[in-house]
C-alpha cells in the first residue's frame, strides 16, 4: 500500500514536471527528496502586492487575519465567511468553482476534503516547498489527514483537531462509589450501575455520525480506503460492527438515554444530572460549559475508555484544514498566509482565544492557554489530557468523497435503531450498500 | 338502521334548523370557534415560545419551564445582542430593512406597470406574455438561486447589495394580481377621459390608475415585503461578506456556530424575536389592504 501510493506520487510529480518545467528531468526516484522540480515553477512568488479572499466560518478569523494583514502589507487577505460547511459553505464552493470564482482558500473539515480533491477542486501544495517542509510541525495523523498518505501531496494545511475523551460528572461517581471506567466493558459495568441509580451513563447520538466514526476510528478501524485508483467502502469492516455492536448492547438494555443530540433536552440530561459521560471531542468542553451551567465545578476528563486493558488509543471529532482552490493565482502567497494561520503561536493563539480552536501542530499543545486549570472541570488542566489524545490518534483513518451521504444515510438508520427498528450494525449495512451506489453514480472507481 | 325507522322526520328538522339560520346554529358555531381556537394556539405557541425564551438568561433556559418566564433578563440579552460583534446584528437589521423596503417598493411598482400593461393594452402577444408570467409564479425561487449564482458570476455581481437586491424586484404573481386588478378597477372611459384632456399614458398611470389599484398594490407590497425579508436561500448562495448579510442569514450563520461559540443560541433567540417585530408592525399597518386585495382577485 505504502509503495504503491509512493510510486503513484512520483508518476504524479514526474506530470507535473514534465507538464510545468520540460527542461527539468525527475532523475530521483525518491519522491521525498528534497529537489522536488515542480517547486520552482508552480509555487512562485508575484512580482507584485497580492490580495487573497479567504472563506472560512470560524468565527472572530477577522481579527486573527487583521494580525497578518498589518505584518504583510503585500499580501493582503480579505475573510468572507457564511454557515458552517455542511451548512451551505461547501455548496457555496462547488457553485464557485463551477463559475469560476472560488476564493483563494477556505476552510474544510478533514471529512471533506475527499469530497472537494475528487471533483479536483483543490490545489496539490506539494508543489510548494515550504509547506512540505512544514510536514514535522504538525501532528502526524492531521497531516496524514490532508496528504492522504501520500508522500508528497498536500491538500490543505491542518488548523485544528479534535482529539476524544471522556467528559464525566467526577462528582457523582465519587458520591457512588463506582470507579472511573478506563475500558469498554469497565463503561458497560459503570452504566448498568448508574441505570439503578436512575440515571444515564451517557447519551447515545443519532444523528452524530461522525462522533459515532470516532469511536471506529479509535478502534482502529476507518471507513474508507484509497490504494490511488479505486475506493473501498469499510461501514462494516469487523472494528465498526464491534463498535456498533457494543452501544446496540447499551441501547438494548435501555443504558443510555438517546436525546437527540445539541437540543434543549440534551442539555438538560446534563444539566439535571440524568446524563453521567460524554465522549466527546476537545472542543465539547465549551458545549457542556455552556449547556450545562448549573453543573460547573463538577465535570473532569479523562481519557477514552480502551477495548483492551492498557491500550491508549484515541479517536478523532471533527477538525479542519485550510484549503487552497484551483483558479487562485497566488498559490505561492496563499500557501504562505495558510502556513503562518495554522503554525505561528500569535496565529493559535488568536484562533483558541476567538473560536477555542484546538491546534493541529505539535507545538500549540503547549500554548499558555491550553495548560491552564479550567474552572469549570474543577480546575483540572483538562488540555493536557487532550493533548495526549492528540498523540494517540491512529494516522490511517480515512474519509470518502461521499461523506454528507454516508452521515444521512447512516443518520436514518441510526434514529430507526434508537426506536427499536432495527440495529446499529444493520444501519451501518445500508449505508455500505447505498455508499457505494452514490460512488457509483458519480462514477467514482469503487471496490465491493 | 335508524335511518330507516324515520327519514322524513330527520329530514324535516335539519331543514328547520336550517330555516332558523345558520348563524345561531351553537353547534357549528362551538364547532367553528374550536377548530379556530386550537390553530390560533398552533400558530401562537412558537411565537410565545420565542418571546419567554428570550427573557431568560442561558442558565434558566434549560432548566425552567420552557412556556412561562424565570427572571425577567430581556433587556441585559438584548443589549448582549446589539453589542456582540460590533453590532452586527443591527446591520444585519438595517440590510435586511434595504432588501425589504427597496425590493418590495421598487418591485410594486414594476409589477403594477407590467400588470396594467397587460391589462389596459391589447396588443399582439399579450395573453403570450401574460401565460409565461404566470408561469414564472409555478417556478419556486430556491430553483432559480443557482442559475442567478452562476449568470450573476459572469458579471461578477455576486457578493454585492444588488446580487440579492436586482431579483427582489420582480414578482410574476404581483404582475398578475395587477393585471386582474387593473382590468377590474381602472374602467376604458376613465383613460379614454383623460387622453381626451391631454394626459400623456404615463401620467394618466401615476396620477389616475395608481390610486385606483392602490389596494391591490398594498397587497403586492405585502407579500413582497414578507417574501423579501424572509429570504434565505438567494442570500445564502450569493453573499460571502457578513456586513451584506440579511437578518435571516446572518441568524442561521450563528445557529451553525453554536458548537464553537455556545453563548450564540441565546442570541439567536432574542435574535428571531426581535427579526420578526417589523413583520407583525407591517401586517397591523396593512392587513386591511392586505384582505381586500385577496378578495379582488379571488373574485374576477
Amino acid at each position: 500500500m505504502k509503495t504503491k501510493n509512493r510510486a503513484i506520487s512520483v508518476a504524479l510529480l514526474t506530470v507535473i514536471a514534465l507538464a510545468g518545467c520540460s527542461s527539468t528531468e525527475p532523475t530521483s526516484t525518491d519522491a521525498s527528496g528534497p529537489a522536488n522540480p515542480a517547486t520552482s515553477k508552480e509555487c512562485q512568488p508575484a512580482t507584485g502586492n497580492v490580495e487573497l479572499t479567504f472563506t472560512t466560518w470560524v468565527p472572530g478569523m477577522d481579527t486573527v487575519v487583521a494580525l497578518w494583514n498589518e505584518q504583510n502589507p503585500d499580501i493582503q487577505v480579505t475573510v468572507q465567511t457564511g454557515p458552517n460547511g455542511n451548512g451551505g459553505t461547501y455548496q457555496n464552493f462547488f457553485n464557485q468553482l463551477k463559475a469560476g470564482n472560488a476564493p483563494d482558500l477556505g476552510q474544510i473539515e478533514y471529512d471533506a476534503l475527499p469530497n472537494f480533491r475528487v471533483q479536483d477542486g483543490l490545489v496539490n501544495l506539494g508543489v510548494c516547498a515550504d509547506v512540505l517542509a512544514a510536514q514535522d510541525e504538525f501532528v502526524g495523523w492531521t497531516w496524514n489527514q490532508v496528504s492522504f498518505g501520500e508522500e508528497g501531496n498536500v491538500y490543505g494545511i491542518p488548523q485544528d483537531a479534535g482529539p476524544m475523551a471522556m467528559f464525566y460528572r467526577k462528582d457523582l461517581f465519587e458520591q457512588n462509589n463506582i470507579p472511573v471506567p478506563t475500558t469498554w466493558a469497565e463503561y458497560q459495568d459503570a452504566a448498568v450501575k448508574i441505570k439503578e441509580l436512575g440515571g444515564y451513563i451517557t447519551n447515545f447520538s443519532q444523528s452524530d455520525i461522525n462522533q459515532f466514526a470516532g469511536f471506529v476510528w479509535q478502534a482502529g478501524g476507518s471507513w474508507f480506503q484509497n490504494d490511488g485508483t479505486s475506493w473501498s467502502v469499510g461501514l462494516t469492516s469487523p472494528e465498526s460492527i464491534k463498535v456498533a455492536d457494543y452501544w446496540q448492547g447499551l441501547i438494548d438494555d435501555g443504558l443510555v438515554s438517546a436525546n437527540p443530540p445539541w437540543t434543549d433536552e440534551w442539555n438538560n440530561a446534563y444539566n439535571t444530572g440524568s446524563d453521567w459521560t460524554w465522549i466527546s471531542a476537545v472542543w465539547g468542553a465549551n458545549s457542556i460549559s455552556a449547556g450545562a451551567p448549573a453543573t460547573a465545578g463538577n465535570w473532569a476528563v479523562a481519557p477514552m475508555p480502551q477495548w483492551n486493558a492498557g491500550d491508549n488509543a484515541a479517536g478523532n471529532w471533527g477538525g479542519s484544514s485550510t484549503a487552497v482552490f484551483k483558479g487562485t493565482e497566488n498559490v505561492y502567497e496563499a500557501a504562505k498566509f495558510a502556513l503562518w494561520l495554522n503554525t505561528s503561536d500569535e496565529a493559535l493563539t488568536a484562533l483558541n482565544k476567538a473560536a477555542n480552536l484546538y491546534p493541529a501542530t505539535v507545538a500549540g499543545a503547549n500554548l499558555p492557554a491550553l495548560k491552564e486549570g479550567v474552572e469549570f472541570y474543577g480546575g483540572q488542566a483538562i488540555y493536557d489530557v487532550f493533548a495526549q489524545a492528540s498523540t494517540q490518534v491512529n494516522p490511517d483513518f480515512t474519509w470518502g468523497p461521499t461523506m454528507t451521504q454516508v452521515y444521512a444515510d447512516a443518520s436514518d438508520g441510526f434514529k430507526a435503531a434508537v426506536s427499536g427498528g432495527g440495529t446499529l450494525a444493520d444501519a451501518l449495512t445500508a449505508t455500505q450498500d447505498s455508499t457505494i451506489t452514490t460512488l457509483k453514480s458519480q462514477a467514482i472507481p469503487v471496490k465491493e | 338502521m335508524s335511518a330507516t325507522d324515520t327519514p322524513v322526520r330527520t329530514q324535516g328538522s335539519a331543514d328547520a334548523e336550517r330555516r332558523l339560520g345558520v348563524k345561531e346554529n351553537p353547534v357549528s358555531r362551538v364547532g367553528a370557534m374550536i377548530v379556530m381556537g386550537v390553530f390560533t394556539v398552533y400558530f401562537l405557541m412558537p411565537i410565545w415560545w420565542l418571546l419567554v425564551s428570550a427573557t431568560k438568561d442561558r442558565a434558566q433556559f434549560t432548566s425552567t419551564a420552557p412556556l412561562w418566564f424565570a427572571d425577567f433578563s430581556l433587556w441585559t440579552n438584548i443589549s448582549n445582542l446589539l453589542n456582540y460583534g460590533d453590532g452586527i446584528f443591527v446591520k444585519w437589521m438595517v440590510n435586511s430593512a434595504l432588501y425589504t423596503v427597496g425590493g418590495a417598493f421598487f418591485g410594486t411598482i414594476l409589477a403594477a406597470m407590467c400588470g396594467y400593461a397587460l391589462g389596459k393594452y391589447p396588443f399582439r402577444g399579450r395573453e403570450t406574455i401574460f401565460n409565461v408570467v404566470l408561469g414564472g409564479v409555478l417556478v419556486p425561487a430556491t430553483a432559480l438561486a443557482l442559475p442567478l449564482f452562476l449568470l450573476f458570476s459572469t458579471v461578477s455581481l455576486t457578493n454585492t447589495f444588488w446580487s440579492v437586491f436586482l431579483p427582489s424586484l420582480v414578482s410574476p404573481f404581483g404582475v398578475y394580481l395587477a393585471r386582474i386588478y387593473a382590468a377590474a378597477s381602472v374602467p376604458d372611459e376613465l383613460l379614454e377621459a383623460a387622453r381626451l384632456d391631454g394626459s400623456g399614458e404615463v401620467r394618466t398611470f401615476f396620477t389616475v390608475s395608481v390610486r385606483l389599484m392602490l389596494p391591490a398594490l398594498v397587497t403586492v407590497f405585502l407579500f413582497q415585503f414578507v417574501a423579501i425579508w424572509n429570504n434565505f436561500f438567494l442570500p445564502l448562495i450569493m453573499l460571502r461578506d457578513e456586513s451584506t448579510f440579511p437578518v435571516t442569514l446572518g441568524l442561521y450563520t450563528w445557529t451553525t456556530q453554536v458548537n464553537q461559540i455556545p453563548e450564540l443560541s441565546g442570541l439567536v433567540l432574542v435574535g428571531a424575536l426581535l427579526s420578526i417585530i417589523p413583520l407583525i408592525v407591517i401586517f397591523l399597518l396593512l392587513q386591511r389592504f392586505w384582505r381586500n386585495g385577496l378578495g379582488a382577485g379571488s373574485v374576477k
